[in-house]
C-alpha cells in the first residue's frame, strides 16, 4: 500500500501509545481488581485504608468513665442507663486534651426528642413518659427541675 | 472486485468474530473460580434494625452528621428515620423533617415546602418510626453504574466511595434504589453511609449504634455463626427492604409494615 494510506495510520499508533504512556503514570499502581471481582471491586485499594483512618469522634461510655466514674455510676442506675454520655454532652474527641471542656446540651428539645407526647398508643414511644411540651413549664429548661442522670430524684445540673 | 465468494468468507467470519463475547478472550485462572466459589472473608458486617423498639429520638442522625461529618445544617444525611402514620380513613402520612435530626417531637407531619398536616389522636390507626441507612448490597447496583471505579464494595461488604476518584456524575445517586446516596456538600463527591467504616474495623460499633438507647440498631458479622446479630437474622423472623430489586440487601428488618417503602 501506498505511503499516504500508512502515515495516517502511525499518527493513530502515536496517540495511542501517549494514552498508554500517560495512563501507566496516572493510574495509581494499587488500582485493580480486588477481592470481589471485576463487576463490584475495581478500585483503588489504598482507599480502604484512608476510610479506616478517619478520626473517631465519639467515644463511647466506656471511654468517659474511666474518668467520670460517679458520674457513670448514677446514670447506670438510672431509667437512662442506656444513653450514651455524648448524645447530650457533645462527641468527646481528644477530651480532655481538646476540647478541654464539652459542651452541654440542655436545651428542652433535647429532652423533647423521647419525652414529647405524640398520640401514638403503641410501640416504644407509648411506653416513654411524656409530656406536652409547649404546656409543661415552656418557659424552664427540664434540667432545673429533673436531674438528668437520674430522672427519678430532683434537683438542677 | 471482490469475488462472490470472497466476500461470502469475509462475512462469515466478520460474523463470526462478532459473535464470540469478550469473555472467551479472559484467560482461565483457577485461582480466580475458587475465590468465587469460596469466599473465605472472616468477616461479612450486616445491620439488624428493630423497628418496634425505635421511638424517633434522632439521636442516631444526630451522632451520625458529627461522626462523620456530614454538614450539621445542611438537608442530606447518610441515615435517616422515617414517620409512617396511618390514620383511620387508610391514608399513610410518611415524613422526616430534616431526616429526624432532631427527632420527631410534634404529632404534625411534615408534607413539604414547609407546609404542615395536624393530626389528631383519635385519627390514628397506628403510627411507627422506621430507621435507614445504607444496605451494603451484595449486588450494589450502585457499585455496577461507576464508570471511573470511585465506588467499590470491601472483602468485609462495605460498599465504600472514593473521594480522590470519584468524578462527580451522580450515576450512584440514581442506581441506589433506596436513595441513600447524595452529593456532599464540602468534597462534592457521592457521599453515603459505610457502617462507620473507621469504627467498625477497629472493634468499635457505628456511631448511630452507640448512640441508640433503646437498642433499635444493631450491627454484626453474618460470617460469626455466635454473633448475636447472625442468630436473630438466622432464627427470627426478619425482613429486607425492595427485595424485588435484587440487590440483595444487608440491613435486616424486625417488624417491618407494608407501609415501609
Amino acid at each position: 500500500m501506498k505511503n499516504h494510506v500508512w502515515r495516517p495510520l502511525y499518527v493513530a499508533l502515536a496517540i495511542v501509545l501517549l494514552i498508554l504512556t500517560a495512563r501507566l503514570f496516572l493510574v495509581p499502581k494499587d488500582f485493580g481488581v480486588w477481592e470481589r471481582g471485576y463487576m463490584y471491586s475495581w478500585h483503588r485499594k489504598g482507599n480502604e485504608a484512608d476510610w479506616r483512618a478517619v478520626k473517631v469522634k465519639y467515644k463511647t461510655t466506656v471511654y468517659c468513665k474511666e474518668c467520670h466514674a460517679r458520674e457513670f455510676n448514677a446514670i447506670n442506675n438510672s431509667p437512662h442507663a442506656n444513653i450514651m454520655c455524648e448524645n447530650c454532652h457533645g462527641p468527646a474527641l481528644g477530651h480532655p486534651e481538646d476540647p478541654p471542656t464539652l459542651t452541654i446540651d440542655r436545651h428542652r428539645d433535647l429532652c423533647a426528642r423521647c419525652h414529647a407526647l405524640l398520640p401514638y398508643k403503641a410501640g416504644g414511644r407509648a411506653d416513654i413518659r411524656g409530656i406536652r411540651i409547649d404546656e409543661h413549664h415552656p418557659e424552664a429548661e427540664c434540667v432545673l427541675c429533673h436531674w438528668p442522670h437520674n430522672p427519678r430524684q430532683k434537683g438542677g445540673a | 472486485m471482490i469475488s462472490r465468494r470472497n466476500f461470502c468468507k469475509k462475512t462469515m467470519l466478520l460474523v463470526g468474530g462478532m459473535a464470540l463475547p469478550l469473555t472467551a478472550f479472559e484467560l482461565f485462572d483457577p485461582n480466580k473460580l475458587l475465590a468465587d466459589k469460596t469466599d473465605t472473608a472472616p468477616v461479612r458486617w450486616v445491620f439488624l434494625v428493630d423497628t418496634k423498639k425505635c421511638v424517633g429520638c434522632g439521636f442516631c442522625v444526630k451522632a451520625c452528621k458529627t461522626e462523620n461529618e456530614t454538614p450539621y445544617d445542611a438537608n442530606v444525611t447518610r441515615t435517616w428515620v422515617e414517620r409512617y402514620v396511618v390514620t383511620r380513613d387508610g391514608r399513610t402520612h410518611i415524613d422526616s423533617p430534616k431526616g429526624a435530626r432532631d427527632g420527631f417531637t410534634t404529632a404534625r407531619v411534615d408534607i413539604g415546602e414547609g407546609r404542615f398536616e395536624e393530626i389528631k389522636g383519635e385519627d390514628v390507626d397506628k403510627a411507627f418510626f422506621v430507621p435507614k441507612l445504607c444496605n451494603q448490597c451484595d449486588n450494589p447496583p450502585c457499585v455496577q453504574v461507576c464508570p471511573v471505579g470511585a465506588t467499590y464494595q470491601a472483602a468485609d461488604g462495605v460498599v465504600l466511595v472514593d473521594r480522590k476518584w470519584c468524578i462527580g456524575c451522580g450515576y450512584c445517586v440514581m442506581g441506589c434504589p433506596y436513595g441513600v446516596r447524595f452529593f456532599h456538600p464540602v468534597y462534592h463527591v457521592a457521599e453515603k453511609c459505610n457502617f462507620c467504616y473507621h469504627r467498625i474495623t477497629k472493634g468499635m460499633k457505628t456511631a448511630c449504634v452507640d448512640a441508640c438507647a433503646f437498642g433499635a440498631r444493631r450491627i454484626g458479622n453474618i460470617k460469626d455463626p455466635d454473633d448475636p446479630v447472625t442468630r436473630i437474622i438466622m432464627t427470627e423472623r426478619v425482613n429486607v427492604l425492595k427485595e424485588e430489586y435484587g440487590t440483595k440487601p444487608q440491613v435486616f428488618y424486625i417488624g417491618l409494615s407494608k407501609e415501609v417503602k
